[in-house]
């Protein structure tokens, strides 16, 4: 046990302190096998729920990506693959991957089971409705899905689904159920997200354990946090966004639809706005690339300072940092729309913002790799996924600076480049994140280490390949090679060699896809016949490593909650006895250091 | 956007009024070995004292406030276009203002009984409550068959468009709204409870209650035409 040295806790706080200061939960208690594993209210549950799902359907937006792959190198080697299925293959393939993967499972996925842990709760503080959650996450899931099997298939109309061609019979799924199934699984999404964004929010404002300020919370905490009020604020534009285009598409208003004639027929809309249906799409759309990457940069902060036994560098600033980007992030749309037609005196302005959100970007940046610099850095695979995170989002930042000027944009907009750039900084770099999480993270759901060979195996084929992918498309973009053509066809100004590069990047998709599925024979592998890792095999401070059991029992922590003394990057701590202090362990390991007042 | 972006601004001014109070600035580096930071010290509580579900209901106002928010400021940018005709509004939304007024200040009436603890008052104050926000509704669904008698029909133009729209997505959350309040109405008529514990629920009802009262007077004021007039006054003070 630690010795208390006197003076490092305020008198009378000594020997026993109290740790409720949030009232115990009344926890709901299974009692039956579907209560407990299926129609369960334990976050932790919910979390591989909403895990596996968003990976299920992650998968076959990963399939898609690979048809047009393979149509874009090897036009018409598959008979199936006409122009309308290649349309329908990039706005599933988007929408899925944005949305329904990586909102749901940095938010539904981490936030359920990191948040709860890491403060110190026994669960989330409405169970029921994060229950609910996630089954209405499942309804939108299974909506969406179902798009392939309706009649005339799901919606072509790309992930933005701009007015008018979206709801016109010109784009598959525009004039049949493709695009009312689109909508209405969005709509459902954002119905169950809210109720568990309420969740992650007031856990985090109202569920904390004793001593855990805001200032002591994991940078993962502040990340999830940050986020989830962003995607409480923007969803709403979406959700708007898509009852008024169900109006046009099924009650003829006019709200997004001009006067337009349809192979020869005047329809009924008139005077409707489609630059209005990009605002408010982009009001939710630019927001939620923040929402995504908020999560991923308080997740490799923790894995970071945890691998390189180093505290983290900056922590007010990177808390700050988080803050601002996250309250920048709804006053940048419009760069999005340089090439709407808006009013060019926008374009300057949100080239502005957009050059400022680079800064705490930036320094958000600088302080992970001031972190790295002379620590003891252990390359696991944790640690080797936030390295790789940090050379491709600083790969894919960059050429958001390009295009973040109005008179770069205009020419590469619609071009491969953008592809790249999009796919690098929040397609790549969050998903490095999430391997890295899920390496740092199954011990504790699990109780069991995954492989580290087939670990490794994993990681220099995702790295390596998605590289060899995307980097090369921003050689195609500036050769002016257009995104979402279906084949290229005769194209003088686009030289034989862009032809050869397609062939390359096709078949580094398709190692790279097979490659994931090492991860998955890992993932369920390691579950039966992985190594044992006992509670904390990091030897991590924060207070997920710290619970009785592992995988932690329901309501988390035993009888006591736990009572936190400190913040959460107490590594390497000058004359400790460990390279770590837990938040938990009320003195420094026999050093005492004054209460700085 | 602008009705959005001030929207934002008022969310953001509460965000940083509350962060600021959380000590941002404090170096939690040095401030080990004690379970409350110094300016904790005398503070009972780092957490606010007010329940986990007031706090919820507090956050979903703000995204309702959000919908309503973006609904609204797309209504400013279609109005802009030229085939906007401004739509008669029915007398009888006077009526269903006044009855929706009427049932959140029942439900206000209902929070202070149940803070006294007096159950003999709190029922009827609830039932009139629910029976008012009833009326409510029904009496936007005949303004709407008024309307359509009328010939203003949804799809005709894009300023009845936006009042089918906005109304029954207000609609909508009253009917959200009167579920719940059902649910407390009906608890406070069983026999043997105590008011204590219905005090949190009508509180939250009552909260919600005039937070939609609110957005219906703004919506009120949009289709009357009040707003229009009053952003012509600002754009005229601006320039």
């Amino acid at each position: 046990m630690v010795e208390i040295p006197s003076g490092s806790i305020p008198s009378g706080s000594a020997g026993a302190i109290p740790s409720a200061e949030v009232e115990d939960v009344e926890l709901y208690h299974p009692h039956s096998w579907w209560t407990k594993y299926v129609f369960s209210q334990d976050a932790k549950i919910i979390a591989v729920q909403y895990s596996i799902t968003a990976i299920a359907i992650g998968l076959v937006a990963l399939v898609l990506s690979w048809l047009m792959r393979i149509q874009l190198a090897f036009p018409g080697y598959f008979a199936f693959i006409d122009a309308d299925h290649y349309y329908q293959f990039i706005t599933m393939h988007g929408m899925i991957m944005v949305i329904y993967l990586l909102t749901a499972l940095f938010l539904g996925g981490f936030g359920n089971y990191l948040i709860p842990l890491m403060v110190g709760a026994r669960d989330m503080v409405f169970p029921y409705a994060n229950m609910l959650s996630y089954w209405i996450y499942l309804l939108a899931v299974l909506i969406l899905a179902a798009g392939f099997f309706a009649p005339g298939g799901p919606s072509g109309a790309g992930w933005t689904l701009y007015p008018p061609q979206s709801v016109l019979s010109g784009t598959p799924g525009g004039k049949d159920w493709g695009i009312l199934l689109m909508l209405s699984s969005l709509i459902v999404f954002i119905i169950g997200f809210t109720m568990g964004g309420l969740n992650y929010v007031v856990t985090v404002l109202q569920g904390r354990a004793r001593g855990m300020t805001l200032m002591r919370m994991p940078l993962t905490v502040w990340g999830i946090f940050t986020a989830t009020v962003m995607a409480l604020l923007a969803f709403p534009a979406l959700f708007v966004a898509c009852v008024m285009m169900m109006f046009d598409r099924l009650l003829g208003t006019s709200f997004f639809m001009p006067a337009i004639v349809e192979m020869g027929t005047q329809l009924q809309h008139g005077g409707g706005s489609p630059i209005l249906f990009q605002h408010l799409f982009w009001f939710f759309g630019h927001p939620e690339v923040y929402i995504v990457a908020l999560p991923a940069f308080g997740i490799v902060s923790d894995l970071i300072s945890t691998h390189a036994r180093k505290n983290i560098f900056g922590y007010r600033m990177m808390v700050w940092a988080i803050v601002i980007i996250g309250a920048l992030s709804f006053v940048v749309w419009a760069h999005h729309m340089y090439v709407s037609g808006m009013n060019p005196a926008f374009g300057f302005f949100f080239a502005t913002t957009t050059l400022i959100i680079a800064v705490p970007t930036a320094i958000k940046v600088y302080n992970w790799v001031l972190t790295l610099w002379r620590g003891d850095i252990h390359l696991t695979l944790p640690m080797l996924f936030a390295l790789a995170f940090i050379v491709t989002f600083v790969n894919g930042g960059l050429t958001g600076l390009f295009l973040g000027n109005v008179v770069v944009d205009v020419p590469l907009s619609d071009t491969m480049f953008v592809v790249a750039h999009f796919h690098m900084v929040m397609g790549v770099a969050p998903i490095l994140v999430i391997f890295g999480a899920i390496y740092h993270w199954y011990p504790k759901v699990t109780g069991r280490m995954l492989n580290d060979v087939l670990g490794h195996i994993h990681f220099w084929i995702t790295f390596l390949g998605t590289y060899a992918i995307f980097f090369p498309m921003h050689y195609l973009g500036l050769l002016g090679v257009p995104r979402r053509y279906f084949e290229m066809g005769e194209t003088a100004f686009v030289p034989p060699s862009a032809h050869t590069l397609n062939i390359f990047i096709t078949v580094m998709a398709l190692i790279v896809g097979v490659g994931q599925m090492v991860f998955l024979f890992n993932l369920v592998w390691s579950l039966f016949r992985g190594r044992e890792s006992g509670g904390n095999p990091w030897r991590a401070t924060t207070l997920e490593w710290q619970t009785p059991q592992t995988p932690p029992a329901h309501g988390n922590w035993g009888k006591d909650l736990p009572v936190v003394y400190r913040w959460a990057y107490d590594y390497s701590v000058p004359g400790a006895a460990e390279d770590f202090i837990p938040q938990n362990v009320p003195s420094g390991g026999g050093v005492t250091r004054e209460v700085h007042a | 956007m602008n009705v959005i972006l001030v929207f934002l601004a008022a969310i953001g001014a509460i965000i940083i009024w509350w962060l600021a109070g959380q000590r941002l600035t404090s170096k939690p580096w040095l401030e080990t070995g004690s379970v409350q930071l110094p300016a904790h010290d005398g503070v009972d509580r780092q957490q606010s004292p007010a329940p986990a579900v007031k706090i919820g209901l507090f956050v979903f106002l703000g995204v309702v406030g959000a919908v309503f928010s973006l609904a609204v400021s797309a209504y400013f940018m279609r109005m802009a276009s030229a085939d906007w005709w401004a739509m008669p509004v029915p007398r009888l939304l006077w009526v269903n203002t006044a009855a929706l007024a009427l049932s959140s200040a029942a439900l206000q009436w209902a929070k202070r009984e149940a803070g006294h603890g007096r159950l003999e008052n709190l029922r009827p104050a609830l039932a009139a409550a629910f029976v008012l926000a009833v009326a409510f509704l029904v009496g936007q669904v005949q303004a709407w068959r008024e309307l359509v008698s009328a010939g203003y029909v949804l799809a005709d133009n894009p300023s009845n468009s936006f009042f089918y729209m906005l109304t029954g997505l207000h609609g909508l959350h009253i009917l959200g709204g009167l579920a719940v309040l059902s649910h407390t109405t009906v608890r406070a008529f069983s026999t043997d409870i105590a008011p204590e514990r219905l005090r949190l629920s009508v509180d939250l009802s009552a909260i919600y209650s005039h937070f939609m009262l609110a957005v219906w007077l703004l919506l009120f004021a949009l289709f009357a035409g009040w707003a229009n007039d009053f952003v012509d006054l600002c754009r005229t003070l601006l320039n």
